[in-house]
């Protein structure tokens, strides 16, 4: 199991969600990755996104104009 | 989501796929702008997925769309909009991506006479030629029109099940959703896409035109999405931002153009495309106090900072509404 930290800062829907699919499937079940935006809109799409893939969404974190959501990646 | 849902219906194992050409209405406005930060940011392609219980994979395609939006074989609709192309080219995407996991067929969610170009009678074989697919594309809601594909054939799909929709009518389709207890769904198609949006493709067009090519790269479609446009001169445009929303957004292309911002009075701040002369610099200073609070005052200051970083200042009297020419807007 290991961390990773993906910066998707200054993307806009959906790349944020595009970026973080590509990083998750190049992990394996049981890593975590943390994923850096601006655009308010991956708060509700990277979750969605989780929850249609069976991964799990372990934090979220805003401050001021930074969205950090951090990802457990799951066997699905 | 109501083809997907019909074939859900079957016992057939779907999942969706969304391509992200970058023309996407639905996330940039929305996340860019505060008039639309009352709106749901939800991305409607996840919504439907998590709504019907499937996967759902996004699919960057920006760099090969290219050459869709620019040489459309088919050519354009009313605007830069190339549905036909677009569709062979997403459907072939599709068709890569069926290969390439193991899956069997495609479906879509055409409807026989929906709209003006790609879902013709005499078109929607054309996208199944063209991509590739051929009778392993099937159209659910319009499938007992059409001729029997692959999955109907072979009876992994129960074509009696299927449905007969035609034209453009979507009052068959709202009655089904009901039946399958759906209420809230994304408004049916024709706004999702800036190609058909007429002041989207008259700068996008705008932008080839001063260019000399019909070329364009990603931060230049996004930049079209946001603020009002100027071209003063052929040389140059400017970019003023509406709102804080689009202030932010801009802020965050300042380093590469030159930008200016009044420094005396609160205002947007404005992206200059392309090269200004001297006299450029007073004329896109006047029009940057033009669009802000000081436009009314005698004189506003304007900080003017070049793309290589220099920065200058300018005491200018803002340009009146009547001083700028209703062809300037873009």
């Amino acid at each position: 199991m290991s961390h990773h930290e993906l910066d998707a800062r200054q993307l806009l829907c959906p790349l944020p969600v595009i970026r973080t699919q590509e990083r998750v499937a190049m992990l394996q079940p049981g890593d975590t990755l943390t994923v850096r935006c601006t655009d308010r809109g991956a708060l509700h799409d990277i979750p969605a996104w989780c929850r249609v893939h069976g991964h799990m969404v372990t934090a979220t974190r805003r401050e001021e104009a930074e969205i950090t959501i951090t990802v457990k990646v799951l066997g699905a | 989501m109501l083809a997907a849902k019909v074939m859900l219906e079957q016992g057939i194992h779907v999942e969706g796929i969304n391509f992200y050409t970058g023309f996407c209405v639905e996330g940039h406005t929305h996340a860019i702008r505060r008039e639309h930060r009352d709106k749901p940011k939800r991305n409607n392609a996840l919504w439907v997925a998590e709504q019907l219980g499937i996967k759902l994979h996004i699919v960057d395609v920006i760099e090969e769309y290219k050459d869709v939006v620019i040489n459309p074989k088919h050519g354009y609709g009313s605007y830069l909009n190339p549905c036909l192309d677009c569709k062979g080219f997403m459907v072939r995407k599709a068709r890569e991506w069926m290969e390439q996991h193991g899956f069997d067929f495609i479906i879509t969610g055409e409807v026989v006479g929906q709209r003006p170009m790609s879902q013709r009678r005499d078109t929607m074989p054309v996208v199944a030629r063209e991509s590739g697919a051929f009778d392993r594309l099937l159209r659910p809601l319009s499938a007992r029109l059409l001729p029997p594909t692959l999955p109907e054939r072979e009876g992994w799909v129960d074509r009696e099940k299927l449905l007969n929709f035609s034209g453009r009518n979507r009052k068959p389709q709202m009655a089904l959703a009901a039946a399958y207890g759906m209420h809230d769904y994304a408004q049916p198609a024709g706004g999702c896409c800036f190609l058909v949006n007429p002041h989207y493709t008259h700068k996008l067009a705008d932008l080839w035109q001063t260019r000399g090519e019909k070329r364009y790269d990603f931060d230049d479609i996004m930049l079209l999405k946001v603020g009002r446009h100027l071209r003063p001169r052929r040389h140059f445009k400017l970019i003023v931002a509406r709102d804080e929303g689009e202030n932010q957004f801009l802020h965050g292309y300042r380093r590469q153009f030159t930008h200016l911002y009044a420094t005396s009075h609160v205002g947007p701040l404005v992206l200059a495309v392309g090269t200004l002369a001297d006299e450029d610099m007073v004329l896109a200073a006047r029009l940057t106090a033009r669009f802000g609070k000081g436009r009314e005052a005698a004189q506003v200051r304007i900080a003017i900072t070049t793309q290589a970083g220099e920065t200058c200042e300018l005491d200018v009297e803002p340009l009146g509404a009547d001083e700028i020419p209703s062809d300037w807007y873009l």
